[in-house]
């Protein structure tokens, strides 16, 4: 993952609620194995409709996107921090998010930002017309009008953001610890432990 | 000195801590993972790349089922009917090649075995009580039907479960959701969950894990527990829980993958401590009476849009918040319903009885008992049953349920997730309305521009019949 400190640009004015990771990206464009050029189906019922915000000359490529309540609801395909990536969001603002998709967001570098509905309010009006800037570190989002709205992150997650840090090499230098668990689970609940031997068993 | 009384999250949750850090994080022991072609092909790509093994191979199960077409596999020879969509077949073919590069098991699509991976972990005995249980796929919630800490993963979380066998975490918040009292004639788990559903509401469960308790989810068959706990993830929960009992025991007892002899008794000793003990404290609670469900339905594209089937279409003033209002008139432009129309006066084109919620033996007889000596309604053009796994559709046949739909004018298909998610050839079309026993009804998920109503497997039987959305209560009294 790439470190990341700042998001700062125009901010697409989305503000729905309940934005289920179908709407984000339809399963039909889920078919493919590797994670690349997700962006063409992303929204792809929304941006059927040519005055959509996302393909507006105002909004293409901008880098956040503020939402509504429970962004990212319902499936948990990663394909959905894939696809905004690929539009070029690294950043999405909304009251709440669902647990699996601030996840895969967090894996991919994309910030999620959550602010009561008074801030998004707010922030839906000035994006009309201006930027909107995000800063990990201070943890506050800020417009060219002197609002400033600080937000809470987990702070291993921010810690993580803000050196890039490969989540995965973190774990696998923890495998003394992984393998002094499975070595007291394997006599605490043998049961959990081994299914080499039913999976044995089970192919013979 | 008594230690501090736990919930039966608390209890799962503790038994899997490999370490806690300073700020509550904690790297989490994942006792079984489910594979499916859909979110496993970049996490490979990206272990072979770092050439990284996988950690345990001998807890972790690749089966296919998003992608197969459910005609026939098969040809008269015996030989594999290829899959004609390219990405389809490229997808599947990754995890035929994926899984035994890695050293992991895959039931391929010619075995018996095979089907939904929500259906497969359970009947195979591989999803256990007790156990953390993960998938790249959101309905991995059903599996806490068993009592299981059950939980949808992204795939770079297949990744790092692939390479480390764990996942760090941060504890979740809990919650009770009580069902107490009898359930009427003609409600079932799925009507228990979707009315759930309607009252938390789509986020209600965020943060949360839900535990179900009560004399209502108690009574339920653990087949209809894993339709409840399946859909905790549309109340935002990415994880439910229903304690283990004796029926959970007898369920598992004898299954392939299931503990054995000594095994078995050190098992079932630790499984009947996992309850919530008495003063442990949820975060939250709700109390739902069961005298207050009744066979239910979804009019709108969230699986919180919920009315009783005797109920009508609501009007978007009928919301308090402005942004529901907004989302409510959306959703009825898209599902070309009116406010005040009777939902049993809503006409359907197509009946879906499948998907990881509703695919079971129980879901199909139940179904089977409705339509036995009816047919479907002229207008609905197509209905189909999609078995959740091979075993259960062999299990179907024996007791000739597949001969009650075929005459009942539905089709009769191989395992897999089908009309669920739009993804394999099974769809419906563009401004059709399905009748559907699946767990979404979101804008487009059945394919683009499809109207979806969730309902249980007995009320899609009857709305065949009816050719409309149908109490299920009514036609049993004709």
């Amino acid at each position: 993952m790439e470190a990341v400190s700042e998001v700062s640009g125009r901010a697409i004015p989305f503000g729905r609620k309940n934005v289920d990771t179908d709407v984000i990206i339809p399963a039909k464009w889920l078919k493919t194995i590797t994670r690349e050029g997700m962006g063409r189906g992303a929204f792809e019922t929304l941006r059927s409709d040519p005055d959509n915000l996302f393909d507006s000359p105002e909004f293409k490529g901008s880098p956040i996107l503020i939402a509504g309540d429970n962004f990212g609801c319902g499936s948990s395909r990663e394909h959905a921090a894939w696809a905004l990536l690929d539009l070029g969001i690294t950043a999405v603002i909304a009251p709440s998010f669902s647990d699996i998709f601030s996840g895969n967001a967090f894996k991919n570098g994309i910030l999620t930002v959550v602010l009561p509905q008074a801030a998004i309010d707010r922030l839906m009006e000035v994006a009309q017309t201006d930027p909107v800037t995000i800063d990990l570190e201070s943890q506050t989002v800020t417009t060219p009008f002197q609002d400033r709205f600080p937000f809470e992150i987990d702070a291993f997650r921010k810690h993580c953001l803000l050196n890039g840090l490969d989540e995965i090499g973190l774990t696998m230098a923890r495998d003394g610890a992984i393998s002094t668990y499975e070595n007291s689970a394997r006599a605490a609940m043998p049961w959990l432990a081994a299914t080499e031997q039913q999976m044995g068993d089970k192919a013979a | 000195m008594a230690s501090k009384p736990r919930t039966l999250y608390e209890k799962i949750w503790d038994a899997h801590v490999v370490e806690r850090r300073d700020d509550g994080t904690c790297l989490i022991y994942i006792d079984r993972h489910l594979v499916h072609e859909v979110t496993s092909p970049q996490a490979f790509e990206a272990l072979r790349l770092a050439g990284r093994p996988v950690r345990r191979p001998d807890l972790t199960l690749a089966v296919p089922d998003h992608n197969l077409p459910t005609t026939a596999r098969r040809d008269a020879s015996g030989q594999p009917i290829p899959i004609t969509d390219p990405e389809s077949a490229q997808q599947l073919a990754a995890l035929e090649r994926n899984a035994p590069e890695f050293g992991i098991r895959l039931i391929g699509d010619a075995d018996i075995e095979q089907g939904i991976v929500h259906v497969v972990g359970p009947e195979q005995g591989f999803s256990l009580p007790g156990a953390t249980i993960v998938c790249g796929d959101s309905h991995t919630a059903c599996h806490g039907g068993l009592g299981a800490l059950a939980f949808g993963i992204g795939t770079s979380e297949v990744e790092h479960v692939l390479a480390t066998q764990t996942l760090l975490l941060k504890p979740a918040k809990t919650m009770e959701v009580r069902v107490e009292g009898e359930l009427g004639p003609g409600v079932t788990a799925k009507d228990v969950v979707l009315h759930i559903g309607g009252v938390l509401r789509a986020s209600g469960g965020t943060g949360y894990v839900i535990e179900y308790t009560g004399s209502a989810i108690r009574n339920l068959s653990i087949e209809g527990r894993l339709t409840v706990s399946n859909m905790a993830i549309e109340h935002g929960a990415r994880a439910g829980l229903i304690a283990p009992d004796d029926k959970t025991l007898a369920y598992v007892q004898g299954r392939p993958y299931a503990p054995k002899g000594a095994e078995w008794d050190g098992a079932v000793a630790w499984w009947k401590s996992l309850t919530t003990d008495p003063g442990a404290a949820y975060d939250k609670v709700v109390v739902i009476d069961a005298a207050d469900i009744v066979p239910s339905v979804t009019w709108g594209t969230s699986p919180e849009d919920v009315v009783p089937i005797t109920g009508t279409v609501p009007a978007p003033a009928d919301f308090a918040d402005p942004s529901k209002q907004d989302a409510a008139q959306k959703s009825l432009d898209y599902m070309g319903l009116e406010p005040g129309q009777k939902l049993t006066e809503v006409e359907i084109q197509n009946v879906f009885i499948g998907s990881c919620t509703n695919s079971r033996i129980e879901d199909l007889r139940a179904a089977a008992k409705v339509l036995k000596g009816r047919t479907k309604a002229p207008n609905v053009r197509w209905a189909v049953v999609v078995p959740g796994s091979g075993l259960v559709k062999r299990q179907a046949e024996q007791e000739g349920l597949d001969r009650i739909f075929l005459d009942a004018g539905f089709e009769w298909r191989e395992p897999g997730c089908s009309a669920c998610l739009g993804m394999n050839p099974d769809k419906v079309p563009p401004g059709e309305r399905c009748a559907s026993t699946s767990n979404r009804n979101f804008v487009g998920r059945q394919g683009p521009g499809s109207r979806t109503h969730l309902v249980s497997p007995a009320t899609a039987a009857a709305s065949a019949v009816a050719g409309k959305l149908a109490d299920v209560r009514a036609l049993a009294a004709n």
